[in-house]
């Protein structure tokens, strides 16, 4: 965090991260910042590692080498510049401050959506069941759920389900939420409900990182673009200096085209 | 007849509680040891899961009466006497074992990927993520296959009369020994084996009902 661009300290600090699976490098010395309640997010074309890069903020992939920090603390490895993996116990603690919605949402299918939402907060931040429960129905609520805090999953809809999805992240409060095309798989219908309830949680000042080919949503949800491309951030900015037709770099400019045309 | 089976019943009864005997424990260890070794095998360390392996295909490549023998009759060629009771309990578990950690392997295989993200997520330790997202999941695949070998582990036992321990087999054939009568008792050392399996399949039946309650 020595050298950072700007004046406030970021949030989410990504310096020179590298990854390569066998001989494919999906991330080549990736940097980017998110600071405090910023929504930063990630396009480009498919291969292009976004979600290998979302993937590594809360280490549920490693990197071979840079760093990642939050808030000032090395995510995956222990600090020293050594590459030693934290242990079980620390890595479990620095995934509870970041949250993550996905793109096939995840839910745990054997318990209510108040119970997904509540395992965290019961084993996690060690809530008692009561508490739990209250927060966990103060969020179903946020996202227009009330009245499902009993249902399985399987009794609810796609978009139903990704909206639990998002409030099991925001209601372990953490630091910064990554979502990982969160609305990918669902049906074009269901997709504003759900990107509804995001925008509202940047309108509350949630810091997000995320991942989307919604680029009408990216245009009006964003404080920042990254355009990435073969493993490595091709252009940064805001919303419409990077969506511009006239872009001045040439693969930006060929995604947006070809993407303009498969979505107009 | 019916005076012959009356005066085999008190014989009966005491080989059938040996029966009952070896099966508890071959079940509840195999259960425990199966476990632990299955978890080893999915999440463990490289040596580990080899280890495994090679253990439990190698227990399974044998034909348990030969493992049981093995154990009586082989071991104390390396200084290791078991009492017969013991060996045959010991050659049963690890045969059972292998089944087990197969059972778990399949159970927890079949859960997808994503669940255990999704709770790594929300920063659950692993053995959390065991214990309230995986094994919960993975039960009800895990029962019913599991179920079967209980059963295999009845029937199974009837093995270790070979070693001369008296449980329900030997103690029929004890009693056919003293009174030439050997269809009507075989009949009845039948049908206490049925009984006891039927009672279990049927309570698989309803234990896997009762955790139907996930819907794919």
């Amino acid at each position: 965090m020595s050298e950072a661009s700007n004046a406030t300290p970021a949030l989410l600090d990504v310096r020179d991260v590298s990854k390569a699976f066998g001989a494919v490098e999906v991330l080549r010395s990736v940097s980017l910042q998110v600071k405090r309640g910023e929504v930063v997010t990630v396009i480009g074309p498919s291969g292009s590692g976004k979600t290998t890069l979302l993937r590594c903020v809360n280490f549920l992939e490693s990197y071979d080498s840079g760093s990642i920090r939050i808030d000032g603390k090395e995510v995956g490895y222990r600090e020293a510049g050594t590459r030693q993996r934290r242990s079980e116990r620390d890595l479990a603690a620095m995934r509870a401050e970041t949250g993550m919605v996905f793109q096939s949402f995840n839910l745990f299918p054997h318990l209510t959506a108040a119970g997904n939402i509540m395992l965290g907060l019961t084993k996690v931040r060690k809530k008692s069941e009561a508490e739990a429960r209250q927060a966990a129905e103060h969020w179903l609520g946020r996202v227009g759920l009330a009245h499902k805090a009993d249902s399985l999953p399987a009794e609810l809809s796609g978009g139903q389900q990704q909206r639990v999805g998002i409030a099991r992240a925001v209601a372990m409060e953490p630091k910064i939420l990554l979502l990982d095309e969160i609305t990918s798989a669902l049906d074009p219908e269901l997709v504003g409900e759900v990107l509804a309830v995001v925008r509202s949680l940047a309108e509350d000042g949630m810091t997000m990182l995320m991942v989307t080919h919604e680029m009408a949503f990216a245009r009006d949800a964003s404080s920042r673009i990254v355009f990435m491309a073969d493993g490595g951030v091709s252009a940064v900015g805001p919303p419409k200096e990077i969506l511009a037709a006239d872009t001045a770099n040439e693969r930006l400019r060929t995604f947006l085209a070809r993407f303009r045309a498969s979505h107009f | 007849m019916l005076g012959q089976i009356l005066y085999a019943l008190p014989f009966l009864a005491e080989g059938f509680a040996v029966t009952l005997w070896v099966s508890l424990l071959v079940v509840v260890l195999s259960l425990i040891a199966g476990v632990l070794l299955g978890v080893g095998l999915v999440y463990g360390p490289v040596p580990l899961r080899w280890a495994v392996r090679i253990f439990s295909d190698t227990i399974r490549g044998i034909p348990i009466l030969v493992l049981m023998f093995f154990v009586y009759y082989g071991l104390p060629a390396i200084g290791l006497h078991l009492p017969s009771f013991w060996a045959a309990v010991l050659a049963l578990t690890l045969f059972k074992t292998a089944q087990v950690i197969e059972y778990l392997r399949g159970a927890v295989g079949s859960i997808p990927k994503g669940q255990s993200e999704a709770a790594m997520a929300i920063g659950l330790t692993f053995r959390q993520r065991l214990t309230y997202v995986i094994f919960p999941q993975a039960f009800r695949r895990f029962l019913p296959p599991w179920i079967n070998g209980v059963t295999d582990a009845v029937k199974g036992s009837a093995l270790v009369s070979l070693l001369g321990i008296t449980d329900l087999m030997q103690a029929v054939n004890q009693v056919i020994g003293r009174t030439y009568e050997a269809m009507p008792l075989y009949i009845l050392g039948a049908l206490i084996y049925f009984a006891v399996n039927y009672a279990l399949s049927l309570a698989s039946r309803r234990l896997e009902r009762r955790f139907s309650f996930i819907r794919e």
